[in-house]
């Protein structure tokens, strides 16, 4: 029960948090270039990612759980890893926060850049697919590896689907970028999870007896929680925030590598 | 070709992202239990140590290049 209960909340909040990102997209699009392009965009891009969760959800089904677990949970750990140290960076005051409003002004500025509108903007609906295609294969992955960890593609399809009712919802009622949605809290506690559940999974699949058995995720997550804020309070206290030095040392890594 | 690289490139970036190392911890991590827990060893310790060891360095050597330029 505690697993099943965990993969919708962890399967919503991850698709919360893309949902959100992909929507400051198309309401800069369809704002700024029109609506026709922009939801033919996102509803193409939908229905491309529907057929990798179809395709590729059930085929997991038939691979032996183990193995799966064993592949699965390293992929989960090392993509939850990866969120949780950008969450703890911009926690610290080490990484600039996720702001929704300045990408929503700087997309609308690029859209303007590119024109005039023709009768099909194929502008629009390329930003648009591009933009809810890309956030959207993050959610697609999540939701087939813990899905396919647990056997149980169809429970994180849930947990995704109901995300992306109340994303759109609030969408279509606010008409604007969900900003005062807490994002980056949100992206702390899916790095959070990802990280347990990639741990749980990688250990099981290892043939790892996790004491407390499935409890033992619960105790997984409070321990990286417990890690993650430590790690924030530490580099509060060593250093004053020092968010533009991070990003260029890391694109100066990005074009070295 | 190029295609193939940018695709490569993309799936880079999307797994292991800014930070290889961690990816590296955690690709000698997983196995390293394997051996244990096949050799009679129930090592469950082991990754959430090795979650702990990688965060910190990782976030801790990215702190310290940000201060040093």
């Amino acid at each position: 029960m505690t697993r099943e209960a965990l993969l919708v909340v962890a399967a919503f909040l991850a698709c919360a948090v893309e949902m959100v990102e992909a929507l400051t997209i198309v309401l800069a699009v369809g704002v700024t270039r029109g609506w026709r392009s922009a939801l033919i965009g996102t509803a193409t891009a939908l229905g491309g990612l529907t057929v990798v969760v179809a395709a590729l959800g059930p085929a997991l089904a038939y691979l032996p759980i183990d193995s799966l677990r064993l592949v699965v949970g390293t992929l989960l750990l090392v993509f939850g890893l990866q969120w949780l140290r950008k969450a703890i960076l911009r926690a610290s005051g080490l990484k600039a926060m996720h702001d929704e409003d300045s990408i929503y002004r700087d997309e609308v500025a690029a859209l303007r850049a590119a024109g005039r509108l023709p009768a099909h903007d194929w502008y629009a609906f390329t930003v648009a697919f591009k933009g809810v295609f890309l956030e959207g294969l993050e959610v697609a992955f999540i939701v087939v590896t813990f899905g396919g960890s647990q056997h149980n593609v169809g429970l994180a399809s849930i947990g995704a689907a109901a995300a992306l009712v109340v994303v759109l919802v609030a969408g279509s009622i606010v008409h604007a970028p969900l900003s005062r949605v807490p994002e980056n809290t949100l992206k702390f506690g899916v790095g959070v999870m990802l990280s347990a559940f990639g741990m749980f999974w990688a250990g099981e699949g290892a043939g790892v007896s996790w004491p407390g058995s499935d409890a033992s995720i619960l105790g997984l997550i409070a321990f990286v929680l417990v890690i993650a804020f430590a790690l924030v309070a530490v580099l509060k206290r060593d250093g004053s925030a020092q968010t533009t030095k991070v990003e260029a040392v890391e694109s100066v890594e990005a074009v070295g590598a | 070709m190029k295609f193939l690289s940018r695709f490569a490139r993309f799936w880079y970036d999307f797994i292991v992202g800014d930070d290889w190392r961690l990816a590296m911890g955690v690709v000698i991590a997983v196995p390293a239990a394997y051996v244990g827990a096949h050799g009679g060893v129930n090592v469950w310790w082991l990754l959430p140590l090795a979650v702990t060891m990688l965060l910190s360095l990782s976030v801790g050597l990215t702190a310290r290049k940000a201060r040093r330029h």
